[in-house]
């Protein structure tokens, strides 16, 4: 992020200004990011202010109405609540978890190839695939989770892991960690590669223990890429959407509702397309919020450290 | 050998993550493992006989249902709607790359900052307003639909990507290329483009993953099978089909084959281009 600072950065003259060569190859990109990106985030602002079932022209503007219902909206708060939850577990277990596999695969070299083939895998599927997949190992009857709790004698630990309203938001959370570990795991393990061999090399010799090199060497090392970690799965999970939705759809009774599924349920399933829009155009205002917050708070570390 | 190489290292690690290491490891695969040995089964064997047991001789017929049901329709149009946005996806922002990276007005660091901020845009808050759009154009559900919003919400993070390459490329090229009267255009197309390959490489394997994998915008901007992408395979059979177990992790299988091959042909090439990722926001 830091790099967009340096774009102007003074070189020597090379090609003068060409307008002309300018506006031709920014045009394309500009004129589509205008309209399928500047616009729709106009228009989804404009659309919060009406009242509308979608069919024919009959949009009412009721000024900050759908807002207002918003603060009110106990579905929507208890939706943001759950981003945050969700947000809060990608931190506390995803990136331990990634780190730690990270760790695992640089100390163990050229023979964890397969094991890194393995781990990749989950990325390579679609949340559709994958959603399918879990909603099956979850299955209360015959899914392979219950059905291998009842063979060890667990039988009572045994449950409806997306049914019940206690368990499905930690059942989908689950499910996304599973899907995103390999992701920071890769992340970790560049930046594990980066090091120098040396360092590590000089304080084994120096009789540090491998815990104490993990502390004092990998671990500092490492924190431009735990930072970026950090922020990427924090606006990751405040925007997440497709596995809660083919999974569990936000249910049961709303126990796992994302701020984007209740938006996608407002507009596709009660056809409410300007509160729907409400509910999206506050999704991204708050991202924005956390994302400037971060990077602001990210740069004063950068500056310190 | 991989298993040798670990038994010998293991010594010189703590337990813990060795530990760790082998429960993922089963995390990991045994999802993947319940679904072949699933899919291989009869609807009947799911009931009668345990999860774990093995299919009593291998049953291929829930893949030749998929087979003979629309799934190369499926793939036919993931395959175009990819194809076509990704190489629009890498020759637009090859081309405002260029610029950020090397023409020097006013604008451009205002610019470039815009577009980078278009990485942290939940694309959720842009559905109703495209779905809107889709509609006005007349191209709900068809192929075309899925290619505007697709490429446009890829240029941020490959512009970003392709901005930073370009900025390494060394000026003397180009220089030489301007005294041999070369103008823009040609230094672009002869220079910048082909010295840029692997960047332009990340960003494309980077995107065709992201998009092949692409629900939400496909299901929404798409409504009949004619038109639809392999995700919504799997979404339009379990609503067809959602008790017969065996035949939706059929799909399941057959849906993710294809970058799973891909992934066999050029493992290293796809982690690198997957890293892209970590460049965004």
């Amino acid at each position: 992020m830091n790099i967009a600072l340096s774009a102007a950065r003074p070189k020597r003259a090379r090609i003068s200004p060409q307008w002309l060569v300018i506006a031709v190859f920014l045009a394309p990109a500009v004129g589509l990011l205008a309209i399928f990106l500047l616009y729709p985030l106009l228009s989804s602002l404009r659309l919060s202010l009406v009242d509308w079932s979608g069919l024919g022209n009959h949009s009412r503007f009721v000024g900050f109405a759908n807002w207002r219902a918003l603060a009110h909206d106990t579905v929507f708060w208890q939706s943001l609540w759950n981003n945050v939850l969700l947000a809060a577990a990608s931190v506390v277990i995803e990136l331990p978890i990634s780190l730690a596999l990270a760790v695992l695969l640089e100390k163990a070299g050229r023979g964890s190839r397969i094991l890194k083939i393995l781990y990749f895998l989950p990325l390579l599927m679609s949340s559709v695939a994958i959603g399918v997949l879990f909603k099956n190992v979850y299955d209360p009857n015959f899914g392979p989770l219950n059905v291998a709790l009842r063979a060890m004698g667990l039988g009572s630990f045994a449950q409806d892991w997306l049914g019940d309203t206690h368990l499905s938001l930690a059942s989908t959370i689950a499910v996304i960690c599973w899907q995103n570990v390999p992701f920071y795991m890769i992340l970790f393990l560049a930046g594990l590669s980066s090091m120098a061999a040396e360092l590590h090399e000089a304080a084994r010799l120096d009789g540090a223990s491998e815990w104490t090199i993990f502390w004092r060497i990998k671990l500092p090392h490492l924190q431009g890429a735990i930072r970026t970690a950090v922020l990427l799965s924090v606006l990751g999970s405040l925007r997440y959407f497709d596995l809660i939705y083919v999974m569990t759809g936000g249910g049961p009774e709303g126990s796992s509702e994302l701020m984007a599924t209740y938006m996608y349920r407002t507009v596709f399933s009660s056809f409410q397309l300007g509160y729907g829009s409400t509910i999206g155009s506050a999704m991204f205002i708050i991202v924005s919020l956390v994302a400037a917050v971060a990077l602001r708070m990210t740069r004063r570390f950068e500056t310190e450290v | 050998m991989a298993a040798e190489a670990n038994r010998f290292q293991f010594p010189r690690i703590r337990i813990g993550v060795p530990l760790l290491g082998l429960i993922w490891l089963a995390v990991t695969t045994l999802p993947f493992l319940f679904v072949i040995v699933t899919s291989l089964k009869t609807q009947e064997e799911t009931f009668s006989a345990p999860v774990w047991a093995l299919p009593a001789h291998l049953y291929f017929g829930n893949y030749l249902a998929v087979l003979h049901g629309p799934y190369f329709t499926y793939f036919r149009n993931s395959f175009f709607v990819v194809g076509v946005s990704v190489v629009l996806i890498v020759l637009l922002s090859a081309m405002a790359a260029y610029v950020f990276a090397r023409m020097r007005f006013r604008l451009n660091k205002l610019l470039f900052g815009l577009v980078v901020a278009g990485m942290i845009v939940p694309l959720h808050a842009t559905l109703v307003p495209i779905y809107l759009l889709t509609r006005n154009l007349g191209i709900y559900d068809t192929q075309f639909a899925l290619i505007g919003p697709y490429v446009a919400l890829s240029l941020p993070i490959s512009i970003f990507i392709l901005t930073e390459f370009m900025r390494q490329i060394p000026h003397e090229l180009e220089e030489a290329a301007q005294l041999d009267g070369c103008g823009p255009f040609k230094i672009f197309w002869r220079i910048f483009f082909p010295l840029s390959t692997p960047g332009l490489a990340t960003v494309a394997i980077y995107n065709g993953i992201a998009l092949w994998n692409e629900f939400i915008f496909a299901y929404m901007l798409t409504s009949t099978t004619a038109h639809r992408t392999l995700p919504l395979a799997i979404w339009d059979f379990q609503g067809q089909y959602s008790s017969n177990i065996p035949a939706m992790l059929a799909v399941v299988t057959m849906t993710s084959l294809p970058l799973i091959v891909a992934y066999a042909f050029g493992q290293e090439r796809l982690i690198k281009g997957m890293m892209a990722g970590s460049l965004k926001g």
